[in-house]
């Protein structure tokens, strides 16, 4: 009797003690997908040599990334309604040549273009949502057709060729940087500015959410992670921001992807369409008990993540500066594992914009890490594999233990 | 008496809340052992612990069964031990048949080939034994509710049980099913099953348990011995720390004569299968300041009916007219309905009533969600405060409005649903078995705000299997019995007898 006595006891005094390592486990996964993010960068940064944090480097990661990382945000949205969007590689390819071809081929002005083909983006997700919102086909058969139809009628529009160069406007999307207002030789200070108050607004909000949080009592993470955490963010986005400063600046797509960025997470973290679609996602039939209309809802969704697939297409096609039949082949696979490396769940209703970038990344970071250490695109596909398999048994096992 | 199981100073705690605070249980080799108390109290944990749902090593505390300290690593362990546990929530696979479920996991087979002749025959013997008269290939889908139980039962029995555990077995079950049930256990009993039962109709267990214990915020607080005679009311005083003198509010007439909803020759068709007729012809009112009630049998169509009026949740072919404030209404579908002032809280929590993943503060609002939003960007600090209010106002224990809805206790969710309907502020509610599930504290305050509303005058129909409840809070009935209104009576003239004779009657006169 008295050894019971005394575990419980025991018991009880590491768990006064744990309580912020209590937080820390709750919260595992939020914090460990930033954690992964800065173990899998600071590895590279050392097995390369230093290579990965160069100036160029970083500014090549991130132009590289800049597409999957758009069509990520899309796709957390379709993944959160309970969906699944296999056709956004094919969409992009497709995209990239009806701009090739009506810029190139037809002369057609690139900003009227650019308009016509985001537009045409909206349309293509909305023809895929209406099936799938309205006749409860399931996405994943829908969208598997649109990916074969799109990548027939990339084909089929550029005549199996390759058909650019764009005009040197138009390349400006993917190869331009922030011009710098404030002429200072070899530092581009106004786009370092630009980083710095990025960083500083976000830890603005950051700081302000957490006085919120102490007036209406809800529980918080400990004083010190909070502190931990902020700083990093600031810091992390200044250095960046410093050392891209130092070779060109920002590039034109990195302001395209931060704005992206602040604004989805703000519409599903805030707004009443947020709210509705994360309830859709996780229970459709009590969504709609309670008025919420999940048919449009789903069918928006869609609509949205073609036109993002668009934009990405443009991305892509500036930054090739052609467009070739090739465009988009298995992007939507790097996509939808950034989404699920991100946090999300398949069932839907969870996940994060901000999780679903900095899946984005991690992707991004091992391929061209890997690519700078010489492995061979074999075994880059393997790792690239079992990372995003560990990431979502670590989310299974975290979600059983709680 | 030989002891079976003791739990000695079990403590389980989850992330901010300790549900369990140094229990301890004692049950007899072949008793009925009833575990009472409020919502939230702690009752399903600890079965969950003993049951090994929660492993040996995520509490801390003994259970000694059979005379060993058991450690229990999964289900598993405890079933090869002859535990049975069956969840407040049935686990049973619709699709499959009856003898496929009672043997899932557990396959009659022959060199991992299934033996269909003896799960037939087996499963066969065992429905007898409970006492369900269905063909042990007909699909689960296809039963009631009550059977369904039954089957789970059976399911039980396949495995040598030595200990049943049956967490809430009658809340969704009628009078006659919930007898069946009962009757079984005392069955039991006698041929020496050890069962635990948890239940919050306190009838039902003064009837049967030989001991009760009752426990109160994580921790046992008495042992009642029911050969000492116990009444209800001594259940209660231990249950929620004060007696309760009244089970119903004072029932003030508030009844203004409006009418606030008439529905006329309301006709609604199975959604698949759309020759059968579920709701056939009603047409009742129900006036504004009136707590309405409709009676009826499981089955009789009473949900059936209150989801097609909610935007045509339910079923096809749909027919009738439906005023509301003397103006056809258009109830076409559920926003529509929401804005015409209707509202229907589910009587299934699980799959219509909450998003189980997201926090009490995300559900409650979910109805009418521009109430807490400025255009479209939610107010998160108002969002906060309607939680909190609802949190408060009926006292969902939780450790606050961000647990996760998953995580509460089955009476808990039930008020978190009841909650986010309150908050859409309708004119008319609909109420299917708002207190399934919902201890008698609770239920007597759930029923000071249905009251309420009335006083304010707002109409409230209340569909309720427990007949109790319905001649306690509303002030006039309607009784409907396969699809049909056969009987209209004011509540101070009804009695269960009248309400039984009615649908008895109807049920001669279509045969
Ligand atoms: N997985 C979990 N995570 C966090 N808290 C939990 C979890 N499961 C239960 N709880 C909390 O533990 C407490 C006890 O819950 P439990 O389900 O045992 O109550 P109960 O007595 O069965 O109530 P009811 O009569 O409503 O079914 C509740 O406060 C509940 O919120
Ligand atoms: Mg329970």
């Amino acid at each position: 009797m008295s050894e019971i006595t005394e575990t419980s006891a025991g018991a009880k005094a590491g768990q006064q003690a744990g309580a912020s390592w209590r937080f820390l486990k709750n919260h595992l996964r939020e914090y460990g997908i930033l954690f992964a993010l800065i173990a899998i960068m600071a590895f590279f940064q050392i097995a390369t040599g230093g290579i990965l944090l160069k100036p160029i480097n970083l500014t090549n990661l991130v132009l590289q990334n800049s597409y999957i990382v758009i069509m990520a945000i899309g796709m957390l949205l379709v993944i959160v309604a309970g969906h699944i969007d296999l056709s956004v590689g094919s969409v992009l390819g497709f995209i990239g040549a009806l701009a090739a071809v009506m810029i190139v081929n037809w002369g057609m002005p690139y900003l009227l273009a650019g308009a016509l083909c985001l537009v045409a983006g909206a349309l293509i997700g909305a023809a895929q949502g209406f099936w799938i919102a309205y006749f409860r086909i399931p996405s994943f058969i829908v969208t598997l057709a649109g990916m074969l139809v799109f990548k027939g009628l990339t084909l089929w529009l550029l005549a199996g060729q390759s058909v650019g160069p764009f005009p040197p406007q138009f390349q400006l999307i993917s190869s331009g940087f922030v011009p710098d207002f404030l002429n200072m030789a070899g530092f581009n200070l106004f786009s370092f500015l630009i980083a710095f108050a990025v960083a500083a607004g976000l830890s603005w909000m950051a700081i302000r959410n957490r006085a919120a949080q102490a007036r209406t009592g809800t529980p918080e993470e400990p004083f010190a992670f909070f502190i931990f955490k902020t700083l990093l963010i600031f810091g992390g986005i200044t250095y960046l921001g410093f050392l891209m400063a130092g070779f060109r600046g920002l590039p034109n797509v990195f302001i395209v992807m931060a704005l992206l960025i602040a604004v989805y997470s703000f519409v599903t973290n805030r707004t009443t369409t947020g709210r509705r679609l994360y309830a859709i996602g996780g229970n459709e039939k009590a969504a709609m008990l309670s008025g919420i209309n999940s048919k449009r809802l789903t069918f928006l969704t869609f609509a949205n993540m073609g036109m993002l697939a668009a934009l990405a297409g443009l991305v892509f096609a500036a930054r090739l500066n052609t467009a070739t039949p090739k465009a988009g082949a298995a992007f939507e696979l790097d996509v939808i594992a950034a989404v699920f490396i991100g946090g999300a769940s398949m069932a839907g209703g969870v996940g994060t914009v901000v999780g679903a970038v900095i899946g984005a990344f991690i992707m991004g970071v091992m391929n061209n890490g890997m690519s700078i250490l010489g492995i061979g695109i074999d075994y880059q596909q393997v790792i690239k594999g079992l990372v995003l398999l560990a990431a979502v048994i670590f989310d299974v096992m975290n979600k059983k233990k709680g | 008496m030989a002891t079976i199981l003791e739990m000695r100073r079990i403590t389980k705690e989850f992330p901010g809340v300790k549900a369990l605070d140094d229990v301890s249980l004692k049950v007899e080799e072949g008793e009925i052992h009833a575990l009472v108390g409020e919502n939230g109290a702690g009752k399903s944990t600890l079965m969950k612990v003993l049951s090994g749902v929660y492993p040996h090593g995520s509490y801390t505390g003994d259970i000694v069964y059979d005379g060993a300290v058991q450690q229990f690593g999964s289900i598993r362990d405890s079933e090869d031990r002859g535990i049975i546990i069956i969840h407040q929530e049935l686990a049973l696979i619709p699709l499959l048949s009856v003898a496929e479920n009672i043997f899932l996991g557990n396959e009659r087979s022959r060199g991992g080939v299934i033996d269909w002749r003896e799960t037939e025959r087996r499963a066969a013997d065992l429905l007898a034994r409970v006492g369900l008269k269905e063909n042990p290939k007909t699909p689960v889908a296809d039963l009631g509710l009550g059977k369904q139980q039954l089957v789970e039962i059976a399911k039980a029995l396949s495995k040598d049980v030595r200990l049943l555990i049956l967490d809430e077995p009658t809340s969704s079950l009628n009078e006659q099913d919930s007898e069946q049930l009962l009757q079984l256990m005392m069955e039991f009993r006698k041929q020496g099953v050890t069962s635990i039962l948890i239940s919050h109709k306190l009838n039902e267990i003064s009837r049967v348990a030989d001991t009760i214990t009752v426990i109160r915020d994580g921790a046992a607080v008495s042992r009642l011995d029911c050969r000492d005679g116990i009444s209800e009311d001594d259940i209660i005083r231990d249950m929620v720390g004060r007696s309760l003198d009244d089970r119903y509010p004072p029932r003030v007439d508030h009844g203004t004569g409006v009418r606030a909803m008439e529905v006329a020759n309301w006709t609604v068709h199975h959604p698949i299968d759309s020759d059968r007729t579920v709701v056939k012809d009603v047409s009742f009112h129900v006036n504004k300041g009136e707590v309405l009630g409709i009676a009826g049998l499981m089955g009789a169509g009473r949900t059936e009916l209150a989801m097609s009026l909610f935007g045509r949740s339910y079923g096809a072919n749909i027919s009738g007219t439906a005023r509301i404030n003397g103006q056809v209404a258009d109830l076409s579908n559920v926003r529509a309905a929401i804005n015409a002032g209707l509202a229907y809280a589910t009587e299934d929590r699980k799959t219509y009533g909450l998003v189980l993943d997201q926090t009490i503060r995300r559900n409650v609002p979910l109805a009418n969600l521009k109430a807490v939003a400025n255009g479209v960007v939610v107010n998160t600090k108002r969002e906060a405060e309607v939680a909190d209010t609802y949190r408060d106002r009926l006292n969902i224990k939780s450790s606050s409005i961000e647990q996760e809805t998953i995580n509460l206790s089955g009476g808990n969710q039930q008020k978190v649903v009841l909650s986010k309907w309150l908050f859409a502020d309708p004119d008319i509610l609909i109420l299917d078995e708002p207190c399934r599930g919902i201890d008698v504290g609770a239920k007597f305050e759930i029923y000071t705000v249905i009251r309420e509303l009335a006083a304010q005058g707002k109409a409230v129909i209340v569909i309720s299997s427990e007949m109790p409840e319905l001649l306690g809070i509303t002030d006039r009935l309607y009784v409907m019995n396969e699809g049909r209104f056969v009987g209209e009576m004011p509540t101070s003239e009804a009695t269960q007898e009248k309400i039984m004779a009615r649908i008895i009657k109807a049920g001669e006169s279509i045969i």
